[in-house]
């Protein structure tokens, strides 16, 4: 058995550690939550100049054609580093979708664009409340033009192009959904930036009128795409969470042996030691089914809507876990906008909704489980 | 990344399958894979002697304690192929309860410390299970905190003699001998008065009684000690030096790799598939929905856990305390998800009879059990502090009797 990345992929993750240590470090993530840039463009052109952004992307458009268990280790340090960049969006969601459905000729347009660097791409999926459900798609589709309203669209105030879900049909099933490619800096397109509980990472508005959209994948299909999409996004988000979540835990850490109270290093009271231990193991138990979703992602294997929904249900949990308690580690400066801790508090709550949130991802494991277990 | 074996770790599995194939007792095979939880009973005959004869059979065929050198009755195999060992042998694995503490502790220890003719003696024996091995650690007033024992050990001439009570020995009633560790300093400060040594369990003075325990059930023992005598050429280790023979002991117990725990969750997950409550089943109701996920995942990532720590070793790495999480969380979650299924039963889950409606009272009985689940083995609480101290490098506790005369340390909390 041999379930652990190689020592390749072990090399390029300490090859993203120690360039994101040096290109993204608090100070360049804070640029962006103090509302000083949109997202940190020069860190974004080191990603792409490393040949991070399309590492799984097909040599033939562009890309290192490495794959995804290069791109979960990336997504980890990524996550690690709060980085203040439009990647998941991109990456895991633009990217995937148009590697799943994408024509030749859109594959041609816009995956070499994504790993240069110079389109940033999203998913407008979400129409206010409500988790992914093809009932909850009211925006339409007629005669090559799209009607609606999407939010919260995740960096699409500075996206160039988007995957746009849309009804097609009204039977009450999957098949009225089919999806759209949209390019943003068209017409019949209006961005609203939206306050967000997570400033380095953007939220919009993006309202659609009479807006000329190409279709990505076949007409019905949407849905099912969408399904594929989420599925391979939530096992790549749930390696940046297991990065945050270990990063949350390094700061209590390294805060509960700096700290002095009642004379001794607070990381000796066993209310503080097991509050580290207990994030310990969630970051671990997410660690390991994240493992489990790299595996089946990258060998696309019939156990991936499973393992998917597991990595993201784990990794949800302990991000949120990991920096709640990091900020409880840190006492009082924890709570200040100086220290880091919040950084983290924002994006893992912010994540565990990015996606669907996580009952929505509970309810389809056990949906998926039963399956398994009535085959 | 990947699950395959590498070619020879293929070729051992193969050989491994195929002897179990040939040789393993297969009349037993329905009723071990039922019990899941707690200890193994077989109905028409004796757990231990059926476990010897599989054991003296594993023996004969090269297949007892395998990662141990071939002179003691092992096999000289790697740790991974101990793990594989484990994964082939499956549910006739449960028939090796009695030989665990043996194979796993005291073993190791007499190994580690024994004079080469000790070795020779009990190892192959313990090794075919011909010799039964119990652990003498724990006492009334020292769980957690063993060091703090009080039973002593006096030298006399050329042997010692010892009094005092030890308490949740597993086994002790049918073991041949046991690993005793005593304190044979008062004067001196815990750690440092302590020795080790290993005894006949048949010894004169040495009394064997049942403990009732919260559940009902029987399964562990105290053991009293009246002038038993025992030679000092059963001392392992020098006099004082009991600690660091202990810790021996007691890192081999933590080594268990790949061993899976029951964690509830597939019984639980049968459970609320087939319960009917008022609006449905169990399992289309959104609060259960939930809580099932969450073990869910807690439960897979154990096993991935596991899995990780099996590719370690695999490549001959170590793994490390990082697996002190397994019976963390597992505990935890065993009394978490009985406490929930009876709650699914409503006002009958207070029932424990083996009746349709709570489900032979499984759960119940799970609910009753599962607090030493918690404790034995290492407490929730120690296993964090190893957690924190040893894999997050926290600070260890401060010891207020550390320098503190073993006999001027409080007896009492008030």
């Amino acid at each position: 058995m041999n379930f652990d990345f190689s020592d390749d992929q072990k090399q390029l993750r300490d090859q993203a550690r120690k360039f994101l240590a040096e290109k993204c470090p608090p100070k360049a993530v804070r640029v962006v939550l103090d509302g000083k840039a949109p997202y940190d463009k020069e860190l974004w052109k080191g990603l792409a100049e490393m040949g991070f952004l399309g590492v799984a992307i097909p040599e033939e458009f562009g890309g290192a054609g490495a794959g995804h268990l290069e791109l979960c280790v990336i997504a980890e340090e990524m996550g690690r580093a709060n980085a203040a960049v439009p990647f998941s969006s991109t990456v895991y969601l633009a990217a995937e979708a148009l590697l799943i459905a994408g024509s030749d000729a859109q594959k041609k347009k816009w995956l070499p664009a994504i790993a240069s660097g110079e389109a940033i791409g999203t998913l407008a999926l979400f129409e206010g409340k409500g988790n992914p459900a093809p009932k909850n798609v009211k925006l339409t589709a007629a005669n090559g033009v799209l009607n609606g309203v999407k939010k919260p669209v995740a960096d699409g105030a500075i996206a160039d192009f988007a995957v746009v879900a849309a009804r097609t049909g009204s039977s009450g099933r999957d098949g009225d959904i089919s999806l759209f490619l949209v390019d943003l800096k068209a017409g019949g397109v209006e961005v609203k930036s939206l306050t967000n509980l997570d400033p380095t990472r953007g939220q919009a508005e993006i309202t659609f009128t009479n807006c000329k959209a190409e279709p990505l994948g076949a007409a019905g299909e949407g849905w099912s795409i969408l399904t594929q999409v989420l599925d391979r996004a939530a096992v790549l988000c749930a390696f940046e969470q297991v990065g945050g979540a270990d990063r949350a835990l390094e700061m209590g850490r390294d805060y509960a042996l700096d700290r002095i109270a009642f004379g001794r290093q607070i990381g000796s009271f066993q209310a503080i030691k097991h509050m580290l231990a207990d994030m310990y193991v969630s970051a671990t138990l997410a660690r390991s089914n994240s493992y489990y979703g790299a595996w089946a992602l990258s060998t696309n294997a019939a156990e991936l809507p499973e393992a998917a929904a597991a990595a993201r249900i784990s990794a949800t949990q302990a991000f949120q876990h990991c920096a709640k308690n990091n900020i409880q580690v840190h006492g009082g400066m924890g709570f200040t906008w100086e220290f880091d801790c919040h950084m983290y508090y924002r994006r893992a709550n912010a994540m565990a909704l990015g996606l669907g949130s996580l009952s929505y991802w509970e309810d389809q494991l056990i949906d998926r489980m039963r399956k398994k277990n009535a085959a | 990344m990947n699950f395959d074996d590498t070619p020879q770790e293929a070729a051992f599995r193969e050989t491994a399958r195929k002897w179990i194939a040939a040789n393993a007792p297969k009349q037993f095979e329905q009723e071990l894979s039922k019990s899941s939880l707690g200890r193994i009973r077989l109905a028409n005959h004796d757990m231990v002697e059926v476990g010897k004869a599989w054991q003296k059979k594993k023996a004969e065929g090269g297949w007892a304690c395998l990662h141990w050198p071939k002179e003691y009755g092992g096999r000289g195999a790697t740790p991974i192929e101990r793990v594989i060992w484990q994964q082939e042998e499956g549910v006739y694995g449960k028939l090796t309860q009695p030989f665990q503490i043996g194979e796993g502790m005291c073993g190791p220890t007499v190994m580690a410390w024994g004079s080469e003719d000790a070795k020779r003696r009990y190892l192959p024996k313990l090794a075919a299970g011909e010799e039964i091995w119990c652990q003498l650690f724990s006492e009334p007033s020292a769980g957690s905190d063993v060091a703090g024992l009080r039973t002593r050990a006096e030298k006399q001439g050329d042997h010692w003699v010892v009094n005092g009570q030890k308490i949740w020995t597993s086994g002790a009633h049918y073991s041949d001998y046991g690993l005793l560790i005593a304190r044979t300093d008062p004067n001196v400060p815990k750690h440092k008065g302590l020795t080790m040594f290993f005894l006949d369990m048949k010894s004169p003075g040495v009394e064997v009684r049942p403990i009732k325990q919260a559940n009902g059930m029987q399964e562990f023992n105290e053991v009293y000690f009246t002038d038993v005598v025992i030679p000092d050429s059963q001392r392992l280790g020098a006099v004082g030096e009991g600690w660091s023979v202990s810790l021996t002991t007691l890192m081999n117990e933590r080594m268990s790799i790949g061993a899976r725990l029951a964690t509830g969750v597939p019984e639980m997950f049968e459970f609320c598939s087939n319960l009917m409550l008022e609006d449905g089943l169990a399992i289309d109701d959104p609060a259960v929905r939930s809580r099932l996920a969450s073990w869910a995942v807690k439960s897979s990532g154990l096993k991935y856990t596991s899995y990780r720590a099996i590719s370690a070793l695999s490549k001959g790495e170590r793994p490390g305390p990082e697996n002190s999480i397994g019976k963390l969380v597992s505990g935890m979650m065993l009394q978490d998800i009985a406490a929930y299924a009876m709650d699914l039963q409503g006002a009958a889950g207070v029932l424990t009879g083996s009746d349709e409606e709570t489900v032979h009272g499984q759960f119940q009985q799970m609910l009753l059990s599962s607090p030493s689940m918690r404790i034995a083995g290492g407490t929730d609480e120690i296993l964090r502090n190893i957690i924190a101290e040893r894999v997050l490098g926290l600070p260890g506790d401060i010891r207020v009797d550390k320098d503190v005369p073993y006999n001027k340390i409080p007896t009492k909390g008030r």
